[in-house]
């Protein structure tokens, strides 16, 4: 099955092709269920393909394809290994549920077939990334994944902030890729290769002096742009311009988490800098906090869910920054899960609500929409960290290694159990503004649930919500064994043996998950009025949430606002004033002179005559006269 | 054999002339004649020259110029033909588009 691995990739790519030339032949539902089907056989053939994986009896392989520049140890060829398993799965498990749902949620869109071509091309692009053999092969899904992402987001692109965002997401994103290639450059000048096993091999005789930290922490700046992390995560929140199925699939469940898979691919790198790897840690917990305190305040369902993505992801980058590869990997994937059910609860909610999305309009739907208000309980629950759900085991594990590492990390500890109080508010918050209540939406909404083909994909990440979690439990490793073969040689961050401590700290984020949801219910559980004014009582602390601290505002001041100035003044003034002036006064000098002599020409043959009888008549005398 | 001179002068005559009707006359035909007047005094300047001096180049000359005349004679022809067609008037006097 290995040798067919690289159907796994070719299959959406040529589902894409076929709906780009053909899409506009087939009919509505017809090319949802081609695009569902193509990435659903590449789920089959990696699930077969990672069999034995689950045996724990196969070595990493790497499946050559076809050699694109051997010199520089860059060539298609697919690294086939745990980790590379595990995210090929997510991605084309949680991916197929997407594009499921999505033939109900595009249902009437008159670019009905366009939008799966371009969801197809993101699955194609993503699995490059998380097969790749090398870090080229990387880059070029890296690249693609922004680019679909782009198309993506604007797909209704005659809406302005629609086009406006993809075109802030791709900028964005633009800045943190300078630094991912920076970062390659680097790796390249100093291990004259970019296939994995090449640098990973030697990473310990090259990276010497500072090395190893310049690239972990350059490698930072392009998973900070990718992954939605301080300071370039103002782009994700807009991306929620995107229709929903691209949110919970790009945004929440795969392309997002790109920046954590490279940071765990790249663990044998950071192995050699601590001090980079703190620094990633860092900036995911402050991360954390910061955006989890925005979605507090969010009004709009879908910025509360994009907060919460960023938020969630800082925990990653906090497992991942110290070293806990496993956990955050583990979040990764139960963040897939349940991230993406509450997406598409959300959209659900959306379709249903005729695409109302402000929370204050909605209210009362749980008798409306009972599956997917039960659903995405199931995903606010796991999200919040209620055992045994998903969210908390690894949400757990993460606290657990963090605080098992000891010095700086009890600080980011806290941070993160904190941010595991107020998710498990904010999402609280949520479902009983949507569901509970008195129904606050105008009578003519007439919200319905949604049809089967919507609830079904539901149903299913609500179970792997459910036991998505029971795959890495403190009882039991699975997962740790499963992807030991991946990190060989790295050292991993592990939680306490100690199980007195393991269980103080288990008691201590239960307490703050049901601190958080508790508070939550309690305080919008209540009249409209009630909660209004409970809001108002954080004021002025609520509408600085609300306004996420400003700093769209602040990047505007500070970076749009001169670059767009200095765009506008090489445009307008030098553009025009200077270089095209310099062409206009070449012209003006030459048409001058053509003016000057112009008169020469009478259009009287005898004119022409007497000057060329006279031009005659001095070369002529010139000669008699002795000539030279 | 007459003096060399004289065929001189007669080529200097010729091409004096054709000059001064090339400049005072208007008919685009009669200054094409005159053109020929001028090409011709050249002509026998050469082929006099040539005989004086006992040397072939001249004569070779000449028939180089002879072709090439006949190939101009051609062209300018046409060209007065269709101007003539076109406006019913050969006077160059009314040609004057190409005024700077």
């Amino acid at each position: 099955m290995i040798d067919l691995l690289w159907l796994v990739i070719a299959l959406p790519l040529g589902g894409a092709a076929f709906l780009h030339f053909f899409g506009r032949y087939v009919r509505e539902p017809l090319s949802g269920w081609l695009a569902s089907a193509a990435i659903g056989t590449a789920f089959f053939i990696a699930a077969i393909a990672a069999v034995p994986f689950f045996q724990g009896e196969a070595e990493p392989s790497t499946i050559p394809i076809w050699e694109w520049m051997p010199a520089l140890g860059a060539n298609f060829e697919l690294l086939w290994d745990p980790l590379a398993a595990l995210m090929t799965l997510v991605v084309t498990g949680v991916g197929t549920l997407i594009h499921v749902f999505a033939i109900g949620y595009m249902h009437g869109d008159e670019r009905f077939h366009r939008f799966f071509t371009n969801l197809n091309l993101f699955a194609a692009s993503m699995l490059t990334l998380v097969l790749a053999g090398n870090y080229a092969m990387l880059f070029l899904g890296w690249e693609l994944v922004g680019l679909c992402s782009y198309l993506l987001i604007g797909f209704w692109h005659t809406r302005p902030t629609a086009a406006a965002a993809a075109k802030k997401a791709f900028v964005v994103n633009r800045i943190g890729d300078l630094g991912f290639m920076i970062g390659l450059m680097v790796v390249f000048a100093t291990f004259s290769t970019f296939s994995y096993s090449g640098i990973f091999e030697r990473a310990g005789e090259e990276l010497t002096g500072g090395l190893a930290t310049a690239i972990g922490l350059l490698f930072l700046v392009g998973a900070a742009g990718k992954s939605a992390q301080i300071p370039l995560y103002v782009w994700l929140p807009d991306a929620m311009e995107g229709p929903t199925p691209v949110s919970a699939l790009i945004h929440a469940a795969t392309m997002v988490t790109a920046g954590v898979y490279v940071i765990a691919r790249s663990a044998p790198i950071y192995e050699f800098t601590p001090f980079a790897s703190t620094v990633v840690a860092s900036v995911g917990a402050l991360t954390a906090i910061w955006a989890a305190s925005i979605a507090l305040a969010q009004r709009d369902i879908k910025k509360v869910l994009a907060y919460s993505t960023i938020s969630q992801l800082g925990f990653m980058f906090l497992a991942v920054g110290a070293t806990a590869y496993v956990a955050g990997i583990f979040h990764l994937m139960t963040h897939a899960f349940f991230k993406a059910l509450l997406f598409l609860g959300a959209g659900s909610v959306i379709h249903a609500m005729s695409d109302e999305q402000d929370m204050h309009r909605m209210g009362g739907l749980f008798r409306k929409m009972p599956v997917t208000a039960v659903t995405m309980a199931i995903g606010a629950l796991a999200l919040a960290g209620i055992p045994p759900l998903a969210g908390f085991w690894s949400k757990d594990e993460i606290l657990a290694a963090d605080f098992a590492r000891g010095g700086w990390f009890y600080f980011l500890w806290i941070i993160g159990l904190i941010t595991a109080l107020l998710t498990a508010f904010y999402i609280t918050r949520l479902w009983v503004l949507v569901f509970l209540g008195e129904p606050r939406w105008e009578e003519k909404a007439h919200p319905h649930e949604s049809p089967r083909v919507m609830t079904l994909p539901l149903i299913a990440l609500a179970a792997l919500s459910f036991v998505g979690g029971l795959v890495n439990t403190p009882f039991r490793l699975t997962l740790e064994h499963f992807l030991e073969p991946s990190f060989e040689g790295v050292h991993i961050q592990h939680a306490t043996d100690d199980w007195l401590t393991l269980a103080i700290l288990a008691g201590l984020s239960i307490l703050a998950a049901a601190a958080g949801a508790g508070a939550g219910y309690l305080a919008y559980r209540r009249p409209p009025e009630r909660w209004r004014r409970f809001e108002d009582s954080f004021e002025p602390l609520w509408g600085t949430w609300e306004q996420a601290y400003g700093v769209d505002d602040l990047y505007g001041l500070t970076l749009v606002t001169p670059g767009r100035r200095l765009a506008e003044a090489a445009a307008f003034s030098f553009d025009a004033g200077v270089v095209d002036g310099a062409v206009n006064g070449v012209g003006r000098v030459v048409r001058g002179m053509g003016d000057w002599i112009r008169p020469l020409q009478t259009g009287f043959v005898r004119n022409y005559g007497v000057l060329f009888l006279a031009g005659a008549v001095v070369v002529v005398a010139w000669l008699v006269a002795g000539g030279s | 054999m007459v003096d060399v001179g004289w065929y001189m002068a007669l080529a200097a005559a010729l091409f004096l002339i054709g000059a001064l009707g090339m400049l005072l006359r208007r008919n685009a035909l009669v200054m094409f004649m005159c053109i020929e007047l001028m090409l011709n005094a050249v002509n026998l300047t050469l082929i006099s020259a040539g005989r004086a001096l006992n040397d072939l180049d001249g004569q070779v000359a000449v028939f180089f110029i002879l072709v090439v005349a006949a190939a101009e004679v051609v062209v300018g022809l046409a060209i007065i033909v269709a101007i003539f067609r076109r406006r019913a008037t050969a006077s160059v006097d009314e040609l004057s588009e190409l005024r700077g």
